[in-house]
């Protein structure tokens, strides 16, 4: 049983990724009054790209062949080592906030550097970005967690879900202030308005999307697919540390088929709010983002003080 | 055999080998190869044997402590003291230097008949002698000419260059920044004197209780001047991008891997051993320093384009993060906490190793570019990986360790500081609370930031193509240098996956100090070689970290590569640019990647911009000749400190001059006033 459970765990971000994608375009397509296609429509893409010859850099090296298997292999043991549908699976092994955090650095930094590799004016700018911005944002993402964690009194990430912050007696408002400035560093980690913008290719601002320029075939493949895990790890942590109702917290067949059903309600919520705010705000300037980061960082100092 | 090894012999047959070396070594200077070779293989025996010495002590947890009486003066006895935290440095010393040795081995023949070996060797070996000395000195007096050892012959090997006047300029500063360090040590070691008549450090414990607490407040500020201006903390450190790139690479990395850390020995030793009791401002002073030159330093690395300086701006910033762990270990300890305390010290004792290992890693495959590119200027790099595959890899491993990405070893450390500052956060109410969150925050944003440098510097070293047209003649780096950085690499993935072992081992030497004698442990590790922090507080499984990681990554590539769509065509092309010719200038450099961090920061940094252009007619000014832009960013402590200090001493100075009338009469109604003063004095 708690095989299969875990089974279910270690596959569950890469399998259910492309669907986030796909509800945010769909939810943007109608407010944009177009029909929008089928949600399942990212997961046709990735099948599609994963079919196709590659064309390679020549300046290229090892780093841009072999980043973009180390950054979906990343994406695989960080989501399999938040809570997603339970929380009394006791990982104590590698389900810590700073192992993580700083596990989904290591697939930023090789990102980065396949940006750079091929040399092109594109991609080294993509990777200046993205580091300026996730620099900036580890303080936000740190702090946040680390609010959720001094209310419950473990860094542990399943002991933090298991808790359950709403039950514990802990006032709202540290709470609701730690999860605003994590929503702040959810849009920048995962390249959304108004920080990036995930449509577009050739924008003037682009970051993402310039970095991964010179992929094709299954590497891009990969590195869509990724991109979306690492969506889904963010609203997994927003969902389930913040508001951790519906997770399932024993063994119980029927509580874990409630904890899937649950967290794809949740997942659905996030999106829905993710297309709302894409649909209905401009990108910022770049040298505004910092201000939106320290704002987010600022927020969970606050929360943190509060939390006593 | 045992006793033997872990007798004061064996330290003296350490340290003679080493004198050996520097001797033989200046003896053969006519032969460049025969001296390089006495000297390193000197250097090389004895590191093995201080490894071995180092790590029997500490297994054993033995005491060693000897007295040459027959040489000693009233004052003056070479003592030496060497408690498991000595034996600790010891090890890091020689571990470090071994390393260093076989890659100097291979890497000084670029100065052979431009520059003389025998000179090097001594001063290489007499400096490596000094630092030995300085770890294990246990009295005040011998421990100053251990320092002065230690000082003067790396001085020496930083203006070993001395064609180029850069060098020269950083010595004088190196020296200059030194000798002030030094008499603010002698200040503080005077006044130990004063109240407990010793330079003994142990009659100097036993009697701290007779220093009034005003006179042991100025010991501490003294000393944290003299101390920190070796380890290289804000604002004291402005010798240490300058000096650290001057010197030839491998002393390079002994210098930040090492040397600076006497500095922390010697405050670790003061604040946590000799001076307990302390007051609790002494650990928040130590906490707030720590925070800012982790986060300053780690952003002056991102303005260098120098590889080397910008190396030396990442040791600033980690030299914070260890005072960080030592800071908050004497708030815990000051506020009775003793438990914390020593989870503090573990993970600055931790981060004090890791530090050595990947950072002259980085010194030593910095070097190796160097030798080859004969420049230290970053944006004249790229594309290198294809040219050096194996010094690439070892740059990386350095890369990942000092941006505290797991599973190598600058993680664990960095994690067990996080612990122990969000143990703080967690401990106090606010009035202390906000110098954790501080320090934790300014720890999080340097986490970032050195990703951000290191994919800078990685990236324009050696990845993209070319920029300049030196490229063509370089080739991978000799066998013994890529040796040494190998081991060091693999020790750096080592020290990660068994750092449950190796904080088992810190937490022992931790309790070998008087205060932690019987302090309850607040790490433990488990079965399955998992690290916790307190009960369940936090826990982390380095090997089920590192095996996990591997098995997905090769999960990844089988599936991707060899099961789905195998049959894939792969073309190599061009990089797309838009239709136009691809040139190196194409290509974004260092300058151009680090400048929207520099501008966001701005307000610290103070970039400025100057645009100079030369024209063809200088009345019409309608065709630009040449355009020149200089990105550059002040020195604010040269502007805001030094400056201001220097005028405050020349103006003092110029006052004083005036009582030089020149005239015999004025200087005997001196003498006569002097000695009226001195009779009522003595009355």
């Amino acid at each position: 049983m708690s095989i299969l459970i875990w089974i279910i765990q270690l596959i569950f971000v890469p399998v259910v990724s492309p669907l986030c994608v796909g509800i945010i375009r769909k939810i943007k397509a109608k407010l944009q009054n177009r029909q929008g296609a089928n949600i399942l429509q990212p997961y046709k893409d990735l099948w599609k790209l994963l079919h196709k010859d590659e064309i390679i850099s020549k300046d290229a090296s090892w780093i841009f062949q072999y980043a973009p298997f180390i950054i979906f292999a990343v994406t695989i043991v960080v989501g399999a080592s938040i809570p997603l549908f339970s929380s009394f699976l006791n990982n104590t092994l590698t389900s810590d906030i700073l192992v993580i955090i700083y596990m989904l650095s290591i697939g930023t930094f090789f990102l980065a550097l396949a940006g750079m590799d091929t040399g092109g004016g594109f991609g080294g700018f993509g990777s200046s970005r993205e580091m300026t911005i996730s620099a900036l944002a580890e303080g936000g993402l740190i702090f946040s967690l680390l609010t959720v964690a001094i209310a419950s009194n473990t860094t542990n990430l399943f002991t933090i879900s298991n808790a359950n912050i709403f039950t514990s007696g802990q006032s709202f408002l540290p709470i609701i202030l730690a999860f605003s400035g994590f929503f702040i560093v959810l849009l920048a980690e995962t390249a959304r308005f108004p920080f990036d913008n995930p449509a577009t290719h050739l924008e003037l601002t682009m970051v993402h999307e310039a970095m991964i320029l010179e992929y094709s075939g299954k590497k891009l493949a990969l590195m869509e697919w990724a991109s979306s895990n690492k969506l889904l790890i963010f609203i997994a942590l927003g969902s389930n540390l913040f508001f951790p109702l519906g997770i399932a917290q024993s063994a119980n067949i029927n509580a874990i088929i409630f904890g899937i059903f649950a967290f794809i309600i949740k997942i659905f919520i996030f999106c829905l709010v993710i297309a709302l705010l894409e649909s209905s705000m401009a990108k910022f300037r770049f040298f505004r983002l910092p201000d939106l980061l320290i704002v987010s960082f600022i927020l969970n100092i606050m929360a943190i003080c509060l939390i006593h | 055999m045992l006793e033997i090894i872990t007798s004061q012999i064996s330290f003296l047959i350490l340290l003679s080998l080493f004198f050996i070396g520097a001797i033989g070594s200046l003896f053969f200077k006519k032969n460049d190869a025969l001296s390089n070779a006495w000297s390193n293989f000197f250097a090389i025996t004895g590191s093995l044997l201080g490894l071995i010495f180092s790590i029997f002590l500490i297994i054993k947890e033995k005491t060693l402590s000897f007295t040459f009486n027959q040489y000693s003066f009233s004052f003056f006895t070479p003592s030496f003291n060497i408690d498991m935290l000595s034996a600790f440095f010891i090890f890091i010393i020689s571990l470090i230097t071994l390393f260093c040795s076989i890659y100097g081995s291979s890497y000084i023949k670029h100065f052979y008949k431009k520059y003389s070996i025998g000179a090097l060797g001594f001063f290489y070996n007499l400096f490596i002698i000094g630092m030995l000395l300085v770890v294990s000195a246990s009295n005040g007096l011998f421990f100053l000419i251990a320092w002065e050892i230690m000082s003067i012959a790396s001085y020496f090997l930083v203006v070993y260059d001395r064609n180029d006047k850069n060098n020269i300029k950083a010595g004088f500063l190196y020296l200059v920044m030194t000798y002030v360090g030094t008499a603010f040590i002698i200040l503080s070691f005077l006044l130990l004197y004063k109240y407990t008549k010793s330079f003994d450090f142990a009659v100097i414990k036993s009697g701290i209780a007779l220093i009034p607490l005003s006179v042991k407040n100025a010991i501490f500020i003294f000393s944290l001047i003299g101390f920190g201006t070796k380890a290289g903390i804000i604002p004291f450190h402005i010798w240490l991008p300058v000096a650290h790139p001057s010197a030839p690479s491998h002393v390079s990395a002994l210098m930040s891997g090492v040397m600076i850390k006497t500095g922390i020995y010697m405050i670790i030793r003061l604040s946590l051993d000799m001076l307990q009791p302390i007051p609790l401002w002494w650990g928040l002073t130590i906490l707030i320093i720590g925070s800012v030159s982790t986060l300053l330093g780690v952003l002056h690395a991102l303005t260098e384009h120098d590889i080397k300086k910008l190396l030396a701006c990442h040791s600033i910033e980690n030299i914070g993060i260890i005072l960080l762990g030592i800071g908050s270990s004497m708030i815990f300890y000051s506020l009775n906490m003793p438990s914390l305390a020593l989870l503090g010290l573990i993970a600055a004792l931790f981060h004090t190793l890791n530090h050595a290992i990947f950072k002259s890693l980085l010194f030593l495959s910095a070097g190796s570019v160097i030798n080859e590119m004969h420049t230290r200027n970053m944006e004249k790099y790229g594309g290198l990986i294809k040219y050096m595959p194996q010094t690439a890899i070892f740059f990386l491993i350095g890369s990942m360790a000092i941006s505290a990405l797991p599973p190598f070893n600058g993680f664990f450390s960095e994690w067990l500081t996080f612990q122990t500052l969000f143990q703080g956060i967690m401990q106090f109410d606010p009035s202390l609370q906000w110098i954790f969150i501080i320090a934790a925050g300014s720890l999080t944003f340097t986490g970032g930031l050195a990703l951000a440098c290191f994919v800078k510097a990685f990236g324009s070293i050696f990845l993209a193509r070319p920029r300049s047209a030196n490229i063509t003649h370089v080739k991978e780096s000799s066998l013994s240098m890529r040796i040494s950085m190998g081991v060091l690499a693999l020790l750096s993935i080592l020290f990660g996956i068994f750092s449950g072992y190796t904080t088992i081992l810190l937490e022992k030497i931790g309790k070998n100090f008087t205060i932690f004698q019987n302090t309850p442990s607040f790490i433990s590790t488990n079965y399955y070689k998992n690290l916790s922090i307190g009960s369940n507080f936090a826990s982390v499984s380095t090997p089920a970290l590192f095996i996990l990681l591997i098995f997905a990554i090769f999960l990844v590539i089988f599936t991707f590569r060899y099961i789905i769509n195998k049959n894939q065509k792969i073309k190599i092309n061009d990089t797309w640019n838009c239709g136009t010719q691809l040139t190196p200038r194409m290509e974004i450099t260092a300058t151009g990647f680090a400048r929207s961090i520099i501008l966001i920061f701005k307000g610290i940094l103070k970039p400025s911009i100057q645009h100079e252009i030369e024209y063809h007619d200088a009345e019409s000014r309608y065709l630009p000749k040449s355009r020149t832009i200089t990105l550059s960013v002040g020195n604010m402590y040269h502007s805001y400190f030094y400056q201001p200090l220097h005028t405050i001493i020349n103006g003092l100075s110029l006052r004083i001059k005036n009582i030089q009338s020149g005239n015999i009469n004025t200087y005997i109604s001196y003498i006569f006033i002097a000695l009226i003063i001195a009779l009522f004095t003595v009355l």
